[in-house]
């Protein structure tokens, strides 16, 4: 059994490859915070029930209070400030437009989460995964651009928004979802 | 937070045996409960084996049993075209607890052996029994609405919160538990014990074994199942009650078969067997659910802030199975 209380962890974040020296009580969260300076992701709770610190680990998006950084070991992050690179172009996400567009927002805290969990539902959507308010869980969905704006609220029940903006926020989603250009 | 050693197992054998000689440590697999638990001082581990990239993420279906590797996620599980159409009360279960997020995370075994959310558990300024041995329960006196009313006892009233472990109870599935004296399977109704004045110890898995994988055999031909969960908000919260309901219904329309089990209300799944053996080759209907289920209740012991579950629970799965009793050609359930 080993006895040291901190390790090396490789990890690639947004495309570039970063090694920490980490102890192992800080989370994923932290390291992008505090060591990485990626200060996009979000402290909100920090016990897994907002949402705010979500970003897409290993392609599924993740709550980065609870994931020890250690135990992301060779892991893939993309937090928000890579969001804008997972599309051809120079300029933003189009969920990041839509979000602009849709005023899916009041204060933005709770935004590159919002926008990070998104992309996961939407991923989960496409592979035909059901949810809770899904009629019937044997048929599933087909894809995202079925979803109504029911499936997308439940399916982000895991971000919360203090100020309200929940009505933008399934508006921007909507959107994306029944368009062709994600 | 305090600091811990951390080591990721290359084996299973390693794993085990990392921790079994160890008193202090843990396995890590999801961490979305034991990080948590962490964070507020209820777990310190000296020290983390991480198991998660050890090969036990697998879920098949051969010869009529399906089994559930210990670190298939909840997600992996929910979304199983499998699952879904052998044994929707499964991933309805799944589906109707934790986020996405959290789903993405959490594991099989994980979510199993997560830990009650009983608020005075969870709060180490305050006695628990279950989180400090002789400490007293200020629930009974105190906050226990969400509290459990069946097989509780005067040490402890935290009820286990798992769904997914409801909906495995009706399907009557097995764990298999590894250590280094090799492999046993346990039914999961004999996997969590009853709290007795020993709280802190909920299940019969020994410092060092590793729980490996869930099973269960096909439903018999014909059985519907569902689970369905009452919330104080529409998403994203633990049970108040909940209830998972397999039937089986015979040539003539009598109950061939039925499994029920509440979550919410105790501090394992809690199968309703003596409403199941009543029920038997009886004809559906309302009336009968609602007596049957009453009788059963009558062994709760609730307080006055959770009396209300006993009614609660009753009406949910005297719905429940009315809609699963439907004959076939207007079955239409509803959620």
């Amino acid at each position: 059994m080993k006895t040291d209380h901190t390790s090396e962890v490789t990890l690639r974040i947004n495309g570039t490859e970063e090694k920490v020296l980490v102890d192992h009580r800080v989370t994923l969260l932290d390291l992008l915070r505090d060591r990485l300076g990626l200060t996009g992701t979000k402290k909100g709770c920090d016990h897994g029930q907002c949402g705010a610190c979500t970003v897409l680990l290993n392609g599924r998006r993740a709550n980065s209070c609870l994931k020890l950084a250690v135990a992301a070991e060779g892991a893939t992050v993309v937090t928000i400030e890579g969001v804008a690179d997972l599309t051809e172009g120079d300029g933003l996400h189009p969920l990041q437009e839509a979000f602009v567009a849709n005023d899916a927002m009041q204060c933005g805290y709770c935004t590159p989460g919002q926008i990070c969990s998104a992309l996961g539902a939407l991923a989960e959507a496409d592979a035909g995964w059901p949810s809770h308010v899904t009629p019937d869980v044997t048929a599933g969905v087909k894809s995202a651009s079925e979803l109504g704006a029911e499936e997308i609220r439940e399916r982000m029940s895991g971000n919360l928004c203090r100020c309200g903006a929940y009505h933008g926020i399934v508006a921007a989603i909507t959107q994306v979802a029944s368009g062709s250009n994600r | 937070m305090k600091p811990f050693a951390y080591q990721r197992a290359d084996s299973i054998d390693d794993a085990i045996s990392a921790i079994a000689n160890h008193p202090g440590t843990a396995y890590l697999a999801g961490g979305t409960n034991l990080v948590d638990l962490m964070k507020l001082g209820v777990s310190r581990p000296r020290a983390l084996v991480d198991i998660s990239h050890l090969p036990l993420d697998h879920l098949t279906h051969r010869d009529g049993h399906t089994v559930i590797g210990a670190l298939a996620t909840n997600a992996t599980v929910a979304a199983d075209p499998v699952i879904r159409t052998d044994f929707p009360v499964l991933s309805e279960s799944i589906l109707a607890g934790a986020s996405g997020q959290l789903r993405n995370s959490a594991s099989t075994a994980g979510n199993l052996l997560q830990k009650t959310r009983c608020t005075y558990f969870q709060d180490v300024s305050k006695p628990c029994n279950k989180r400090a041995p002789g400490s007293g329960c200020p629930a009974r006196t105190g906050a226990h609405r969400d509290l459990g009313i069946l097989g509780v006892s005067t040490s402890c009233i935290a009820t286990q919160p798992s769904d997914m472990a409801v909906a495995l109870s009706v399907l009557d599935a097995t764990v298999s538990l590894r250590s280094a004296a090799g492999e046993r399977t346990v039914k999961l109704q004999d996997f969590y014990v009853a709290p007795g004045t020993t709280p802190h110890r909920e299940t019969v898995l020994e410092h060092g074994e590793l729980l490996t994988q869930v099973a269960f055999p096909a439903l018999p031909a014909g059985a519907t199942s569902r689970y369905r969960k009452v919330r104080d908000r529409w998403s994203y919260a633990f049970a108040v009650i909940s209830v998972a309901a397999v039937v089986v219904l015979d040539a003539h329309g009598r109950i061939e078969q039925v499994r029920i089990a509440w979550g919410g209300v105790a501090p394992r799944p809690w199968r309703a067997y003596l409403a199941e053996a009543e029920l038997r080759g009886r004809r559906p209907s309302p009336e009968l659910f609602e007596r049957t289920l009453r009788a059963e209740l009558r062994h709760a012991t609730p307080l006055p802030q959770n009396e209300f579950k006993v009614d609660l629970v009753k009406d949910v799965t005297t719905a429940l199975l009315t809609d699963l009793a439907h004959p076939a050609e207007d079955r239409k359930v509803t959620r």
